[in-house]
């Protein structure tokens, strides 16, 4: 199934969603990477400069470029998800995140954290950067940078139908990434 | 000699590599869309789209710009020899800013990222010096995400051939969808620990479909692309039956104690191009 939502996303929508759908987005997204979550984690939500809860968290290191006082998206795809395993569980926790985007899988414990928080990972094709890009409509500020560096920082997107996204794990505990997995035990006899 | 007008022939090199893929990896990737279906086609439409955009575009078709790697064959009689390092150095910092490139070096200790994509040992270039007076020059910018899942084994040598498939087949399970498939692999087998990386890294070079001259090892390469994508992994670890566009395999001679073998992976952005240099300082980027 293709569904079109509002960033952030409701409960009636997350529950709509399940492993192997496709999503497209609207609305405003925040990018996060391993250091950026590194120091998130280390404050208290009211110390965040933004609304978590009224955004989706986009594991993205994007290509900027600032003209004049402005800053332009030149390449913005997702950056490899699992790095932030082990951040999650408490990020999605302590932030009150619905939706996660990256890309490659995400550990399988962390299949329960997203049923438990009724929230959903998915998936936008890794290193489709310039395409990413084009579905950026505004950049609307940016976190951290002197610290953090321009991959690392923490930058607001509003994105208008960004993705395709494919629901990668969903609110039920499924994971995707398990259906190949099982292919596996076919192929080991094969290694021998 | 005219440095500058040299230095803007390697810039260009940068941004061509950046932008463009060559077209042996379209293909294989044209030939991926024609076999696969539903979400696994979807990814390589999505990919095949951002090629196309990024080109049209000239902007980098991965927001990882990766590490600036360079092969050069420097002809040992190109006047001036001594200044290519210098000239490719400045051609990195200043192709940051007008391609541009992500900041992409980063301090180990301290964890501070250096502006220019440039630092000790970085760009990466690796040299080898032929007869004549002309300079190759490879460009491979190395994304993070696929380096993060190239390995290194020094397998007993006597688990053979067979022990190295295995380990090629075990690794590329554990990194699933991460290296962002349909991958290429480069194996660098025998050598030290360190020539068989670079063995697996110089690899890469090669065009994608196109089989080792030895039949014995093209045969391991086809042996390996098949049993890899029976896996099931698929573009982007969704499930598929493209899980590589290729395997190549270099080798050198091996210590009677040692099996060294060296898997790089490559993201489907297997980016390269490649230029040359001639002794009267015209370039061409091929």
């Amino acid at each position: 199934m293709d569904y079109h939502f509002d960033i952030p996303l409701n409960n009636q929508d997350i529950k709509q969603l399940r492993i192997g759908d496709v999503v497209y987005v609207s609305g405003v997204l925040f990018t996060a990477r391993d250091e950026s979550h590194r120091l998130m984690l280390k404050k208290d939500p009211g110390e965040i400069p933004f609304d978590t809860k009224k955004m989706g968290l986009y594991h993205c290191g994007p290509l900027m470029k600032r003209i004049n006082d402005e800053w332009q998206v030149v390449s913005a795809g997702p950056t490899t998800s699992s790095r932030m395993d082990i951040f999650e569980e408490e990020f999605i926790k302590k932030f009150g995140i619905r939706l996660v985007i990256g890309k490659g899988s995400m550990d399988d414990s962390l299949t329960s954290v997203f049923k438990k928080n009724n929230c959903v990972f998915t998936v936008y094709t890794g290193g489709a950067g310039a395409l990413a890009a084009d579905k950026i409509v505004k950049v609307k500020d940016v976190y951290f940078l002197k610290e953090l560096g321009m991959s690392e920082a923490i930058w607001i997107f509003e994105v208008k139908n960004f993705g395709p996204l494919v629901v990668a794990m969903d609110s039920y505990g499924q994971s995707i990434f398990k259906s190949w997995e099982m292919l596996f035990k076919g192929e080991n006899c094969a290694c021998k | 000699m005219d440095y500058n007008k040299i230095q803007e022939g390697v810039i260009k090199l940068i941004k061509k590599s950046q932008t463009e893929l060559p077209v042996d990896v379209i293909e294989s990737l044209e030939k991926a869309l024609s076999v696969e279906s539903g979400i696994a086609k979807l990814q390589i439409a999505n990919i095949l789209e951002n090629i196309r955009l990024a080109k049209a575009t000239g902007r980098p078709l991965c927001q990882d710009t990766g590490v600036q790697t360079f092969f050069i064959e420097a002809g040992v009689d190109f006047p001036k020899i001594g200044h290519l390092k210098k000239l490719i150095i400045g051609a990195v910092k200043k192709a940051t800013e007008i391609v541009p490139l992500r900041p992409n070096a980063v301090d180990p200790f301290n964890s501070k990222n250096q502006a220019g994509n440039i630092g000790n040992f970085i760009p990466a270039i690796t040299w080898d010096f032929i007869s004549g007076t002309d300079v190759n020059i490879t460009a491979i910018p190395k994304g993070g995400g696929s380096e993060n899942m190239s390995k290194l084994v020094m397998l007993k040598p006597a688990s053979g051939i067979n022990g190295i498939k295995k380990f090629v087949i075990d690794e590329i399970k554990k990194a699933g969808g991460n290296p962002c498939p349909p991958t290429v692999i480069g194996l660098g087998i025998g050598g030290g620990a360190d020539l068989a990386m670079k063995l697996g890294k110089l690899a890469l070079l090669r065009p994608v479909g196109l089989r080792h001259e030895d039949k014995n090892i093209a045969d391991i390469e086809e042996e390996l692309i098949q049993r890899i994508n029976k896996t099931g992994i698929g573009p982007m670890g969704l499930g598929g039956k493209t899980t590589v566009l290729d395997v190549h395999i270099e080798h050198a001679p091996r210590h009677p104690a040692s099996l060294p073998v060296g898997m790089v992976v490559q993201c489907w952005a297997d980016r390269r191009a490649k230029m040359v240099i001639h002794q009267d300082g015209r370039w061409e980027v091929l």
